[in-house]
């Protein structure tokens, strides 16, 4: 069976999207040959480069299978009149195409019928190919996308050649006014010319090979291996691992190579993240460390050519980093001429948001609120320094005013913090302060991901939940929340990273009071004369939240979609308590006892929908209508219960559990033996009564109803 | 390395080289426009060629001002005006990747001794209602051009597009020549005493001077005036425009009318008014509220220009029209008045 091949040569493909449209490409090649029954023997593979993406199939049927059916015509009391064939027969027969001879009779209830087996013969491959494939390159999905002929044909960058064939045959299809043909393209400066490639398969591989295309895999084995080889030259020294820039650089390059570079040491004098940035971000170049991280005055930067004789290419790099780095120096030192407690009042000329006014306006909120926030966890026990909080939210956001923020965006937060620790930030400031108001400085940005980590310090942290709240609760009060896949203003992220910072600082901070304080700094703001009068602020909050814990429980912690359904059934507003109680429960989990209560739970749950989508109203419980096992349940449900809300009240929820397990002998007596929807009204009543104040009085951890009880699972203790 | 060659290009050789080799293309050789703008872009020969069906290519230099990004002459990297050649093609050829790399070679530049790189970036102007999509092209990790296929522009979508290629002859200059400031770049050197002259030499005190003037001592209240003057002025001939095709007693030389309305006139007040908002930008003038604001009203110049243009185009006058005309001769054209809303 022949091998199939498509290449679509186009102009450079952004490196970020190359990976996720390979895949995306294979995908649409795998499904189409299925659909057509025409699936390849062998796996399809993705071959592709800034300048190509390939897909080949081997062993692509020639043909699709012939399809033999039986198709049924008109009875046979018509079809023959006294023995020969009449005109309906004869048509049917030419339908079927065979002759009037060879027609069969089925017997079906309605009685007896022709009928005829028709074989639909399949189509070639390469005529189906030929028809559909232009559909499924043009439905590629692209993040940003172009046109340069028709409005309508939108790729990612133009499309110069295509090559689509079986084995030796080009297969006759076009697209985007570009033909198919058998000839690719090398490498646009170490093999530019026409590629012609003699046959689908492996042979494809080979000719771009020798015309200096190498494929994903070995562009990044390639690179690698010249990144240690330059590395070793230097004693005890490692380049930085980046996955990032690594994929970058793979997809930038079609035949790849490594030098190493060089920069004056003086530059070292500058801080570490703004060297590394400069290199990863603006010039693409790993940095080079030392045994203990600490950052070298080399550089490796990846070429998209077969090497560098004579050294006219890393001459060319080093002079483009000098420049960077003097231009680094010199923004770091035009900035101090202005300290940042100059830089708050500049913040009036900067935006926040268009309808939230400027950063100035922002600042004086968050100093607000974090103020707020510091006292009310103060109150709670926690150590924080109000003072620091305080100065840091003040200065946090004026380094958006400095050359170098300007410059190199990223380093928001960063540059701020670099710069307070060097700075006189107010008269008298003890260094250990100044350093603190630094770092609350340096992080407040933090988490950027749930990969990042939190601020490092209970400053940092406060400061940090502090700005992403004010931006929450601001676009939220305009009626701005995220919606499916629109989150431009990285909301989701945001609130991730309050959820992760009050969980991993163990902050006692409810998120009810801390929109509603967040909502209030911006009382008599001229933002809110722009909030939306219709949003159910409180109620968008907390269904967003509840999103964002059940994300975090599950991703960042890995607790079941069970135990985080049941938890969060009992109330989110309070992050640590909440995980609190999910690890109680998945502690719990695997008893018996625990798991059989669990059970009753969810009988309760439905014995009490069923009633009370009956109508059946729940009447204040009568001790003199029990039965025995009714009269043990609630004798022992009350101090079990009473023990369970002090435990619960001190945040011993496993505890509190093993409590509650050990009503489960009159639980299952109950059930055992006490019929509750009774056919006495005043018995129904009360015992739907009984049920309901167990199911209350112990919601507070979770909604043991939601438990999933898995019956292969084994039963062992709780794990202590 | 650079400096084993004997005589790298100056910056006016440079010049020269490209325009040669762009002239040798096809293009009609322009010169700079002489109206301040931000970028090559902003010149009539880009933003209204690139508008409508009719082919063009087209190369010129273009000093571009950008009041915010003077430096007082004191960083080697940055300027508040530098130099562009701007190349336009419409519609692009389908080789116009490796057109371009010719003229690389046109500079002197050795692409196998090289590192080149096409980097994804896409170009983006608010204030022109204008985008596109494209690459930096990268030269031994440096950026030497904007490679940009023009998608819209005054928020009309093109057809076809162009492509516009935006050479930075600094950085370019500064790397042929191997030196670290801008300041260093040999502009001229005299063939008979082999005297040079430096672009320090040529423009130093302009980069300083008018640093002071742009953030220093630009009167706010002045240059607020001029921008309103300015857009007064556009928006009034713009409306002008829109009120020929409502008069209907002018129906049968409404083609005629259109075509000699100075929509480029008011294309000059539109790039003033963009200049003057840099100005103001710069001088720290414009508060977050009037920002946004202000841009929206360049851009509402912008757009109202660019669908009125093509509208100019497509209405050309009939044979009769340019007859008529000829016959009325153009001494009593010239006195012909304009529609009362721009004279009053």
């Amino acid at each position: 069976m022949p091998d199939f091949l498509l290449e679509i040569g186009c102009e450079e493909i952004p490196a970020r999207m190359i990976d996720a449209t390979s895949l995306e490409l294979r995908e649409r090649v795998h499904k189409l040959l299925e659909r057509e029954r025409l699936s390849p023997t062998g796996t399809i593979s993705a071959l592709d480069s800034p300048r190509r993406l390939a897909v080949l199939a081997p062993g692509v049927p020639a043909a699709q299978p012939d399809v033999t059916e039986q198709i049924t015509g008109p009875s046979a009391s018509i079809a023959f009149k006294d023995g020969q064939p009449t005109p309906a027969a004869q048509a049917f027969a030419r339908k079927a195409g065979v002759e009037v001879a060879h027609l069969e009779r089925v017997t079906t209830a309605k009685g007896e019928y022709l009928s005829a087996r028709v074989t639909k013969k399949g189509r070639p491959a390469c005529e189906i190919l030929s028809e559909m494939l232009p559909k499924e390159v043009a439905s590629i999905y692209w993040p940003k996308n172009m046109y340069w002929r028709k409005p309508t044909e939108k790729f990612v960058r133009p499309v110069r050649w295509l090559v689509a064939m079986l084995d030796g045959e080009v297969v006759p299809l076009e697209f985007d006014g570009v033909r198919a043909g058998d000839k690719s393209r090398g490498h646009r400066i170490l093999a530019d010319r026409q590629v012609q490639v003699p046959r689908a398969g492996s042979a494809y591989v080979d000719v771009l090979r020798q015309a200096k295309v190498l494929s994903r895999g070995e562009r990044e084995q390639q690179i690698r291996k010249q990144l240690d080889a330059a590395t070793r030259t230097i004693p005890a020294a490692r380049w930085r691992e980046d996955k990032t820039l690594l994929d970058t650089v793979v997809n930038l390059t079609e035949f790849p190579s490594v030098i190493l570079g060089n920069f004056d040491p003086e530059f070292l004098e500058l801080p570490e993240e703004v060297l590394v940035t400069v290199m990863r971000d603006h010039q693409k170049y790993f940095a080079v460390e030392d045994s203990q991280h600490k950052l070298l005055p080399h550089f490796l930067a990846v070429l998209n050519t077969d090497g560098d004789p004579q050294g006219v290419i890393r001459h060319g790099h080093e002079r483009v980093l000098r420049a960077r780095f003097n231009d680094a120096r010199f923004f770091w030192q035009t900035d101090q001429k202005h300290p940042l407690r100059e830089r708050t009042q500049w913040l009036k000329h900067v935006t926040f948001q268009k309808d939230l006014g400027s950063y100035y306006e922002k600042t004086i909120r968050v100093q607000r609120l974090s103020s707020w926030l510091s006292e009310s966890i103060r109150q709670r026990g926690i150590a924080v320094r109000p003072g620091v909080i305080h100065k840091a939210a003040c200065l946090a956001k004026t380094d958006l005013t400095t050359e170098l923020v300007k410059e190199f965006t990223e380093l928001q937060g960063i540059v701020g913090g670099l710069y307070a620790k060097v700075q006189e930030l107010d008269h008298d400031l003890p260094e250990s302060t100044r350093f603190a108001i630094a770092n609350a400085i340096y992080d407040h940005y933090k988490p950027e991901s749930m990969e990042d980590s939190v601020p490092r310090t209970v400053e940092g942290a406060v400061l940090s939940i502090a700005d992403k709240a004010d931006t929450i609760a601001g676009m939220f009060a305009l009626g701005l929340q995220p919606t499916g896949s629109k989150d431009p203003f990285a909301l989701r992220r945001q609130a991730n990273g309050i959820v992760k910072t009050i969980a991993e600082h163990k902050l006692p901070i409810g998120l009810g009071q801390l929109f509603g304080d967040a909502r209030e700094a911006y009382r008599d703001s001229a933002a809110e004369r722009k909030f939306s009068q219709t949003v159910d602020y409180a109620a968008a909050l907390r269904n967003f939240f509840r999103e964002r814990l059940e994300f975090y429980l599950k991703d960042a912690c890995g607790f079941r979609y069970d135990v985080v359904n049941a938890v969060l059934a009992s109330g989110h507003d309070d992050i640590v308590q909440t995980i609190a109680r999910a690890e109680a429960v998945s502690r719990m989990r695997g008893s018996t006892d625990f798991e059989s209560i669990c059970v009753a739970f969810k009988r309760i749950a439905n014995i009490l929908r069923q009633a009370n989508t009956g109508g059946v109203v729940i009447v204040p419980l009568n001790a003199d209508l029990f039965s025995q096992p009714e009269r043990e349940l609630d004798d022992h449900m009350r101090p079990i219960n009473a023990k369970f809300l002090r435990l619960c009240g001190q945040g011993q929820y496993f505890e509190a559990l093993v409590e509650l397990s050990k009503l489960r002998p009159y639980v299952d007596q109950f059930f055992d033996k006490v019929l509750v929807m009774a056919p006495e009204e005043n018995l129904k009543r009360n015992r739907l009564a009984l049920l309901e104040m167990m199911k209350n009085g112990f919601s507070q951890v979770a909604d043991f109803s939601e438990i999933v009880i898995d019956s292969k699972e084994s039963k062992e203790s709780p794990k202590q | 390395m650079n400096s084993s060659k004997p005589n790298p290009l100056t910056f006016q050789e440079l010049i020269l080289r490209l325009q040669t080799f762009w002239a040798e293309r096809g293009c009609v050789l322009q010169q700079p426009y002489d109206v301040e703008v931000g970028a090559g872009t902003m010149a009539p020969e880009t933003f209204l060629r690139v508008l409508g069906p009719k082919p063009y290519k087209v190369a010129y230099l273009q000093p571009s001002r950008r009041p915010a990004d003077g430096r007082y002459g004191e960083n080697p990297n940055r300027l508040y005006k530098h130099m562009q050649l701007q190349v336009i093609l419409k519609p692009p050829p389908d080789n116009v990747q490796e057109i371009y790399l010719e003229s690389l070679g046109a500079m002197g530049i050795e692409l196998r001794q090289h590192d080149l790189k096409f980097e994804e970036d896409n170009w983006e102007s608010p204030t022109l209602g204008a985008w596109g999509i494209g690459w930096q092209v990268m030269l031994d990790g440096l950026e030497i051009t904007q490679f940009t296929y023009f998608q819209q522009c005054g928020g009309v979508d093109l057809g076809p597009i162009s492509a516009e290629l935006t050479y930075g002859l600094e950085r370019i200059a500064a790397f042929l020549q191997d030196v670290d400031s801008i300041y260093d770049i040999v502009w001229a050197r005299d063939p008979e005493t082999g005297q040079v002259t430096t672009y320090g030499d040529v423009r130093l005190a302009d980069e300083l001077q008018f640093s002071v003037y742009n953030f220093e001592l630009a009167d706010v209240g002045r240059a607020w005036k001029h921008f309103e003057l300015c857009e007064a002025e556009c928006k009034g001939l713009l409306d002008g425009y829109a009120a020929l095709s409502q008069e209907k007693s002018a129906s049968d030389g409404l083609a005629r009318n259109k075509k000699r309305f100075p929509l480029l006139a008011a294309y000059d007040l539109c790039l003033k008014c963009s200049h003057l908002f840099n100005i103001l930008d710069a001088r720290g003038a414009i508060s977050v509220t009037e920002r946004v604001g202000v841009i929206a009203r360049v851009r509402a110049l912008a757009v109202g220009i660019a669908k009125a243009w093509v509208d100019q185009q497509q209405d050309q006058p009939t044979a009769a029209e340019e007859e008529e005309a000829v016959v009325q001769r153009a001494p009593k054209a010239k006195r012909e008045k304009l529609p009362s809303a721009v004279s009053s």
